[in-house]
């Protein structure tokens, strides 16, 4: 039997704010345990919490972005559980009245509808070890966006497309940070399988804990392949929150001591309702950034680059920063062939981020289309800037990667590699055009890889025509 | 009104409380009371007025986004059961 799959997310969104959602504590992180936290943050009886206003600005940018309607009258909701990651054993967030609503995420032809956007306050982080529980408390309290899909999904390639999308307009906005490392953007995948082409939906399970798109792709390739072989076997999918080890590439159900799905909300009384006013969304709303999408539209327009360049150099916002500002003052192809090619070439298997910086990067694009160097030479130039090297003319003459232009030079190379390649050159006279690469290959070698390509090529023709 | 045992066991769950066989009884009644009274409640016409979430009218009681210091960790600790030098600590949590 053929089956589909059907995939619906939450994304919990840590928003940048310096401050938590209720208190002034420091939101950063890496903190040491429990020094980033007061009476509010800890759950102290008698404590006030007061809402944090540069949250209601960092959700609404978020709810306009992805297309919702912002709900002009919310409010917050306790809701109750027993589990030490909230002191207050309570969380203060969103359910009758969430601020966000019936937005959608585009990707590619797509659309992934989005059912509603809520504000809430993280929980702190629970350390087990040896029989008992270490509780630190420096993340609970700091402000989150929850993002609830609905089940549009088929596949973890949609999954990853709409993550990278959310992932790139929260960027842009500069409302986080969107480390899945840091845990500032994680994402519960809830799934469910059923026969091909059923209209009615399989039970689903939730699972949490997954903190990067490739684990993401392991855990939705696993779970679907689990609840189609209980389903074959004749067994039943019971609705449950699964863990996802990567490690060990599977799920486990969690056994968590809080079973009883009964959140008992109703109305936060210490945080009074919210109004959004008109003028208020409207001015959120005029001061949007450009996103991915028309940014890459235009750079395709401007810098004369392929729809696909475009896209890839305008999903990530360091990524179009860096390239805008160099080509302002280097030639726009270029930039694009380095950015494209070495640089994602040197960050995928270095594992590094690049450090690299307009103003010397630009040089080093100067320096390739002025031909100060080339570009076998100009990968360890590259290499220098990319990682953070700013004085590039002083590194090229350091290291003798000056391109060599010298016509003079060049002929008496290449009269040396022409004697010792009889061969070659018997075999491009008698018309193998090839041999004449690897005349030019050879030329290059004894040059140190620095010599003007050009120049080499026309030594070259040079030698062949006059003989 | 009567509360049955089962709500009052249900209920005594989810506040993490242990209820005798007396208290249980106690609870049947002391609840089907507090119920009673939102029976009176009911009877009133409600139609066309929204729900009151506060009985305060104010809207966006907010502060500014900035960190005003921490509490010392050693102040914060102080009233634990149980702790170590930079964490609370209790009894382990997830089963797993």
């Amino acid at each position: 039997m053929n089956w589909d799959i059907v995939i619906g997310l939450e994304i919990h969104v840590e928003l940048s704010t310096a401050s938590k959602i209720f208190c002034g504590c420091s939101t950063a992180f890496g903190g040491e345990p429990n020094t980033q936290c007061c009476p509010v943050c800890i759950g102290m009886p008698g404590t006030l919490p007061v809402l944090n206003t540069r949250v209601l600005d960092f959700a609404v940018k978020a709810g306009l972005a992805l297309n919702c309607q912002i709900t002009r009258y919310n409010k917050f909701d306790r809701k109750n559980y027993f589990y030490p990651d909230l002191p207050k054993a309570y969380q203060i967030s969103q359910l009758h009245l969430p601020f966000a609503r019936n937005g959608f995420v585009d990707i590619g032809d797509k659309k992934i509808r989005i059912h509603e956007i809520h504000m809430e306050e993280d929980a702190g982080k629970l350390i087990h070890s040896s029989g008992k529980t270490f509780l630190d408390y420096n993340r609970c309290g700091v402000p989150l966006i929850e993002i609830v899909t609905e089940p549009d999904m088929t596949c973890a390639e949609e999954v990853i497309a709409c993550l990278t999308s959310v992932k790139s307009m929260l960027e842009y906005l500069e409302v986080s940070d969107c480390q899945m490392q840091e845990g500032s953007l994680r994402a519960d995948v809830n799934l469910s399988v059923k026969p091909k082409g059923s209209t009615e939906f399989g039970t689903r399970t939730e699972m949490k804990n997954i903190n990067s798109f490739k684990a993401i792709e392991r855990a939705i390739a696993y779970e679907s392949r689990r609840q189609i072989e209980v389903i074959s076997s004749g067994g039943e999918i019971s609705q449950e929150t699964r863990r996802w080890d990567d490690n060990a590439g599977e799920s486990f159900v969690m056994r968590s001591k809080e079973n009883a799905p009964d959140y008992r909300y109703f109305p936060d009384p210490d945080i009074p309702p919210i109004s959004f006013t008109d003028e208020f969304i409207a001015s959120i709303q005029e001061n949007q950034p450009e996103f991915a999408k028309e940014k890459a539209a235009r750079f395709a327009a401007e810098y004369g680059l392929t729809p696909k360049d475009a896209a890839i150099l305008t999903t990530d916002k360091n990524t179009a920063q860096l390239y805008e500002e160099t080509a302002k003052s280097a030639s726009p192809k270029e930039t694009a062939v380095w950015m494209l090619g070495e640089m994602m070439y040197l960050a995928s298997t270095t594992g590094a981020k690049p450090k690299i910086t307009p103003p010397p990067f630009a040089e080093f694009i100067n320096a390739v289309t002025g031909g100060k160097t080339n570009r076998t030479a100009g990968k360890q130039v590259f290499e220098y800037v990319f990682g953070g090297g700013e004085d590039v003319a002083g590194y090229i003459e350091k290291h003798g990667l000056a391109q060599i232009n010298d016509d003079a030079s060049i002929a008496a190379i290449v009269e040396k590699v022409l004697a010792a390649n009889a061969d070659a050159v018997a075999e491009y006279k008698s018309g193998k055009e090839k041999a004449f690469g690897f005349l030019v290959g050879q030329t290059m070698k004894e040059l140190k890889g620095k010599g003007n390509p050009a120049l080499v090529n026309a030594a070259l023709k040079k030698h062949f025509t006059e003989s | 009104m009567l509360i049955d045992k089962k709500t009052v066991d249900y209920v005594a769950g989810l506040s993490r409380i242990q209820l005798d066989e007396s208290q249980t009884e106690l609870m049947q009644t002391e609840l089907g009371k507090i119920l009673d009274y939102m029976k009176i409640l009911q009877n009133v016409n409600t139609e066309g007025v929204e729900p009151l979430s506060h009985v305060f009218s104010m809207t966006n009681v907010t502060r500014p986004d900035e960190v005003t210091g921490h509490f010392k960790r050693e102040h914060l600790l102080a009233n634990a059961p149980d702790r170590t030098d930079e964490a609370f600590v209790v009894p382990k949590a997830v089963d797993v």
